[in-house]
């Protein structure tokens, strides 16, 4: 194979570090998981029960069904709890790095800030701001290219949903400003 | 030859110029899907269905299947050049292909795993066209308790056929039926599991927990990793594709074999990633050189490309026949039906047969314009990857908020998204598999109803289940295939006996 044939190269100078410490184990996050869903197993068979999990005349209640959905999903989980404490081998795997949480992270936090903007500004500038602000600040791209970016894609979406195909998405005070 | 006929009719529903431009820009968007890392197939489609709303439920499903059938040929070009697989079921075809690339045979490689993908579509597209009316008009005379019966078959088999922990399953499907119970109870009109929350009256739509699930999770996921790639570039000419087609004739048993193994493990749910890796073991096994698999033979490329392919189309077969989806993707499309009203099952061949035959038509029209167009395109795509994933990251997560309110216009949803996106990035990691959630989600409703109305004309015997011979198989199979586990190492035991006697003999 000659060298002329790797045509296609691409970098990542923020690849997370392989020696970076784990911050959780498998093992730990089985067993965390194991609770949250028998605690919400033991939330949902509660209400399902206080809705009706019985007969009446009208045959089962509405209750009924998921009240034993509730039931195999709590000893599931029990289940899961017992096999996470006993398991040696998922207890040693690590879950997540210090370096690949921080990455994850800077993904997430982004993410969650657009959902809280995207209420109060409407989506598109929440849009706009998500991917201008990623481009520059994660991927560390020109200014001019993440803004120039940025502002297409939001047009192209505002295009595409609100007038050609007519799915209305939520708006804040600049859309109301030109009319929208 | 009833099937031919109403077949040509779908031929003729679907020859619009629209509906053949939606087909080209569901391929385009598919294939860019197919190759974006933290995409693929079933993504694709939930976040690009809201595109679909405006449209008639016929363009709008050609539209979406065709994103469907590209996003599975774009995962190819990322497993042969990058050695990359898009999904699951790509990790057999890099084993032979990427060292094809390297050998400078990239154009080779991708033919063959665009054509078999191709051969292996054609193959299931052709099982649907005259076995999907059978199932379907069978399945006319089923009453609740023989959907229950056919609910509790599906869920079984994920349960005893998949190959994540047992437990896992089951709390992924049932989390699934719980959540799907959210909000109104359609049988009393009583509010349930909603906790005085606005919002959970109109119950969880599981169209925003799967963009969660996979979409946002699957950001999370790519994100975490390194995302340097170092890979080739190819361009097919029509010389190579050719000689490719010329040695077709050799590998027919291959190619069989593996469409075969597609097709049964695409109706049952055993899935495209079972699917692939068993069309790869047997043509190995089955090879006069096994040894010179692994190491860049194209037969290697063939094998689990024309299976995953086969399973991936056959999983619509239950479908559009039974209102039961094989696969994760097929689940989504039957929720996108179900948006624009339809109800997948077998009514669907009576009351919409224009829809029904226009779809399978498509199945076909959409595999002969998506092999031409992958194949003049591949340059195109595979420079896709220059563009760097932080810039492509921000999109997607756009794409899917506008995706999730889209379906029910609530900014709710979007929350809701985002919740499950971590809970897919948790559960992805610590093996929960997200497919049966999502088939429960999307079945839940469906599945207690049936269950309900069967309880409610049985006066509450269970033995409803095993009261004739139909619904009794059934419901016998569904305990059967749950307990497969311990029934296949009971025969397994039994297996390992006789095999020393048969060595003495």
């Amino acid at each position: 194979m000659s060298n002329t044939d790797i045509e296609i190269v691409v970098e990542d100078p923020t690849a997370p570090e392989a020696d970076s410490p784990a911050v959780a184990s498998t093992g730990v996050v089985e067993v965390v998981v194991s609770l949250l869903l028998l605690a919400l197993a033991l939330t949902l068979g509660w209400d399902n029960w206080r809705t009706g999990a019985a007969w009446d005349s009208t045959g089962p209640q509405a209750g009924y069904f998921p009240f034993y959905l509730s039931v195999i999903l709590g000893a599931a989980s029990l289940y899961g709890l017992a096999t996470a404490f006993l398991s040696r081998k998922e207890a040693s795997e690590t879950f997540v790095t210090r370096a690949q949480l921080r990455r994850v992270m800077a993904v997430f936090v982004p993410t969650l800030l657009f959902c809280l903007a995207t209420q109060f500004l409407g989506l598109y500038v929440a849009s706009f701001l998500l991917i201008a602000a990623f481009m520059r600040m994660v991927g560390k791209i020109a200014l001019w290219k993440s803004l120039l970016t940025a502002f297409v894609f939001t047009a192209v979406m505002f295009v595409t949903f609100d007038i050609a195909f007519d799915v209305i998405m939520p708006k804040g005070p600049l859309e109301a400003a030109f009319g929208y | 030859m009833e099937a031919f006929g109403l077949l040509m009719h779908g031929f003729a529903v679907l020859l619009t110029w629209k509906t053949l431009l939606l087909m080209m820009v569901g391929l385009v968007l598919g294939i860019f899907v197919g190759v974006l890392p933290g995409l693929g197939g079933p993504n694709g489609v939930a976040i690009l269905l809201p595109l679909t709303f405006t449209m008639d439920p016929t363009s709008a499903i050609v539209m979406l299947s065709c994103i469907y059938w590209g996003a599975l040929f774009g995962g190819a070009i990322t497993s042969i050049l990058f050695n990359i697989p898009g999904e699951a079921w790509s990790v057999a075809t890099t084993f032979d292909g990427y060292p094809m690339a390297q050998q400078g045979k990239a154009a080779e490689a991708l033919t063959a795993a665009f054509t078999s993908s191709f051969i292996g579509s054609l193959v299931a597209v052709l099982l649907i066209t005259f076995l999907a009316p059978m199932i379907s008009s069978f399945a006319l005379k089923f009453g609740p308790p023989e959907f229950f019966a056919v609910y509790l078959l599906t869920f079984c088999s994920f349960v005893g056929l998949g190959r994540e922990a047992k437990h896992k399953t089951v709390i992924s499907m049932s989390l699934g039926l719980l959540l799907a119970g959210v909000g109104m109870d359609t049988v009393s009109g009583q509010l349930r599991m909603t906790f005085g929350s606005t919002d959970l009256l109109r119950g969880i739509n599981f169209l925003v927990a799967v963009i969660g699930l996979f979409g946002i999770s699957e950001i999370l996921l790519t994100m975490e990793e390194r995302l340097a790639l170092r890979g080739h570039a190819a361009a097919i000419s029509l010389r190579v594709v050719l000689s490719v087609w010329k040695d077709l004739p050799k590998y027919w048993v291959t190619l069989l074999r593996s469409s075969f193994i597609g097709c049964w493990l695409g109706i049952t749910p055993g899935g495209a990633i079972a699917a692939s890796f068993m069309g790869y073991n047997l043509a190995k096994r089955f090879s006069k050189d096994p040894d010179g698999f692994g190491k860049g033979r194209i037969e290697g490329v063939f094998a689990p490309e024309t299976a995953a392919h086969a399973s991936g189309t056959a999983a619509l077969l239950p479908m559009l026949a039974l209102g039961i989806p094989g696969s994760g993707t097929a689940a989504i499309l039957l929720g996108g039906l179900m948006v624009w009203g339809l109800n997948p099952g077998p009514l669907l061949f009576v009351e919409h047969k224009d829809f029904v035959w226009g779809l399978i038509a498509s199945m076909y029209l959409g595999n002969v314009v998506g092999l031409v167009l992958v194949l003049s395109t591949v340059p195109i795509f595979a420079s896709i990857l220059r563009v760097p994933f932080a810039a492509v990251a921000p999109m997607i997560v756009v794409s899917c908020a506008i995706g999730a309110y889209a379906i029910q216009n609530a900014m709710f949803d979007i929350w809701l998204m985002l919740g499950f996106g971590v809970v897919g990035y948790v559960f992805k990691k610590i093996g929960i598999p997200l497919a049966p959630f999502t088939l429960a989600l999307v079945l839940g409703s469906r599945a207690e109803d049936a269950f309900r109305l069967s309880m409610i004309g049985s006066g509450g015997d269970m033995k409803v289940f095993w009261s004739n011979g139909l619904v009794g198989s059934i419901s016998t199979l569904a305990i059967v295939l749950l307990f497969w586990p311990a029934i296949d190492k009971a025969f397994g035991g039994v297996t390992r006996l006789l095999r020393p006697a048969k060595t003495v003999s």
